[in-house]
């Protein structure tokens, strides 16, 4: 199973930057909440961002995102900094995250919120002289996007009405559809029930080798299985970061987090 | 549902996009009046004009999620360029309908870079704030506008330089549903377009849309700016066919009546406003017969009833139960 993600262990750190954050803090008040901190992600990485609750991932995805605007630091995609760009710019320049909780159009089904994205992607949103059913190749790329997440047979039903396991996987193929080069995947699988979280991370690991990917997960079998590197964030600063096998032998990680939570 | 599973994804969106044989009834009996309710054919106008009023509304509101208490601005501007215009000597229909429309817009689109920074509450007082001021500027300017006396003196040509305005309202309710039927074939256009797609799209999730790189405000700003068009339009219209433009055209009470039209209707449906439009019309007119003073009692009473037993509308309800016909 993890066949397609191994190689991408050994290979990815000669590769070129796709993104990186140098000094990013952010501070709520007095409470800092991101503290200098540096990422490098290369090109087709899998990285896994751990820490305990609170930690700041989610603010660090938020950070990177532009949807939260740091206080100081930069983030740069490939080599452009992007710092300042918003959110939606930051989509167009390939960079795409999902959200812990499900943030999905609960009244479209999911045909159309993909074929919305992919609409966007290609400029034709703002038009409104053509019907939607006549773009044939901007709905063939969103079915295939669907098709590829296993939800083909249930793209006609409205959002709100699919299994929560399904809505998983659309919030994944909205950020799909914007045909990132970097993806940010914040809790994917949360709230699935284990045995079928693996439909979830599946779809993750059959997403293309081009495609850098950060992950939080709190399933350690889960990133242990998934990731070639891991990042261990503790009160909004790295602790540390390492390939799995480093991070599952770091006597201080087992102490701030792998042995104080329980998996799942 | 078991046939949808087997359509292509483009047959199927296409056929959500189709002409229900429900909608073309609706059409053909909106032609009813000419030979049924000859004696009504000035109340007939006065419904389509407001019809279309409220499909304007409708796009931001059923589409976007934007509540507007102010949106009679737009429609009392269209009224009075239109009227101006053929006070200052150029009584031509059309080209006054065009200008009237193109002024509403404009001012629309101006408003539209406030409007599309602003959610929620703060919008609503903002859009209530906006009519107000729309409402006491025409006040003020009594020199221009006729202040509450009503602008006096339009007089309207011939459309289309033969179809004079008669007493009855033939010409009238000719024009307007001409009208509001052309604007409904571009609104079901837009709606159905990608950029319809994307309006949906904001009013189910605002915090998704910049998550998949749409700029929500340039949505929110064209589709204001048309919804204000067509606002100015249909005020046009009343102008024109009325060759009159009071001051309640550009009232508070005129944006609150729209409101209640598209909620007793059901907003994001394109038909909600209409069939909202008209009942409000013909209750007003049946119940005034009644009790001249009172009747917005009743208004009250059906609203409160409509939105308590059907949160979707008149529409939203039939469209439910017709669902659950269907299945049987």
């Amino acid at each position: 199973m993890s066949e397609s993600t191994t190689p991408a262990n050994d290979t990815t750190a000669n590769r070129p930057i796709a993104l990186a954050t140098r000094g990013l803090s952010k501070a709520f008040g007095s409470l800092p909440v991101a503290r200098d901190i540096e990422i490098n992600l290369p090109v087709g990485a899998r990285y896994a961002l751990i820490g305990p609750n609170g930690a700041g991932k989610t603010t660090l995805i938020n950070l990177m995102t532009g949807m939260l605007a740091p206080n100081a630091g930069q983030i740069l995609l490939g080599s452009d900094d992007i710092t300042t760009l918003g959110p939606q710019e930051r989509v167009r320049r390939g960079l795409a995250r999902t959200f812990q909780i499900n943030t999905l159009f609960a009244g479209l089904n999911a045909l159309e919120a993909v074929t919305l994205v992919v609409a966007e992607r290609q400029g034709l949103a703002g038009r409104f002289w053509r019907r939607v059913a006549s773009h044939k190749e901007t709905i063939d790329e969103a079915y295939e996007i669907l098709r590829r997440l296993r939800l083909g047979d249930s793209c006609y039903q409205v959002t709100r009405e699919l299994p929560y396991g399904r809505q998983r996987l659309l919030e994944i193929a909205l950020a799909l559809a914007t045909k990132p080069k970097v993806l940010l995947l914040d809790e994917p699988a949360a709230g699935v029930p284990q045995e079928e979280s693996g439909e979830v991370f599946e779809a993750v690991a059959s997403l293309s080798d081009d495609l850098t990917l950060l992950f939080i997960e709190h399933d350690m079998h889960v990133v242990f299985r998934f990731a070639s590197h891991i990042i261990v964030l503790v009160g909004g600063a790295i602790f540390t970061e390492g390939s799995p096998a480093e991070i599952a032998a770091d006597p201080g990680v087992r102490e701030v987090y792998l042995g104080k939570r329980k998996h799942g | 549902m078991v046939s949808a599973m087997t359509m292509t994804p483009q047959a199927y969106l296409q056929a959500q996009s189709r002409w229900h044989p429900l909608e073309i009834a609706f059409w053909l009996a909106t032609l009813l009046p000419f030979v049924l309710f000859p004696d009504y054919l000035s109340l007939a106008s006065q419904i389509a004009i407001t019809a279309l009023f409220a499909l304007s509304l409708d796009i931001i509101l059923g589409y976007v999620g934007i509540v507007s208490l102010g949106h009679a601005a737009f429609f009392g501007i269209g009224a009075y360029t239109a009227g101006l215009i053929s006070k200052f000597g150029w009584g031509e229909p059309l080209t006054g309908l065009v200008l009237a429309t193109a002024a509403a817009g404009l001012v629309g689109f101006a408003v539209s870079f406030i409007v599309s920074r602003f959610r929620h509450f703060t919008l609503i007082m903002i859009t209530l704030g906006l009519g107000l001021l729309a409402f006491e500027a025409a006040n003020r300017a009594h020199w221009l506008t006729g202040g509450s006396d009503g602008l006096q003196g339009v007089s309207i040509w011939p459309v289309l330089g033969i179809f004079k305005f008669d007493l009855y309202g033939y010409t009238a309710y000719a024009y307007a549903l001409a009208a509001l039927f052309i604007i409904f074939l571009g609104a079901r256009r837009l709606i159905n377009s990608p950029f319809g797609l994307a309006l949906r799209g904001i009013r189910e999730n605002w915090v998704r849309m910049p998550a998949i790189g749409a700029d929500s405000r340039a949505h929110i700003r064209k589709a204001f700016t048309i919804a204000a068009a067509i606002a100015g339009l249909a005020g046009a219209l009343l102008a024109q066919t009325t060759e009159n433009v009071s001051l309640e055209s550009i009232s508070f009470q005129r944006s609150a009546d729209v409101l209640v039209m598209l909620v007793l209707g059901g907003a994001g449906r394109l038909y909600g406003g209409l069939v909202g439009a008209a009942i409000f019309m013909i209750a007003r007119d049946q119940f005034s017969g009644i009790a001249p003073q009172y009747w917005y009692f009743w208004i009250g009473v059906l609203l409160v009833t409509v939105v308590m037993v059907l949160p979707n509308g008149i529409l939203g309800g039939l469209s439910h139960i017709y669902a659950r016909w269907r299945r049987k």
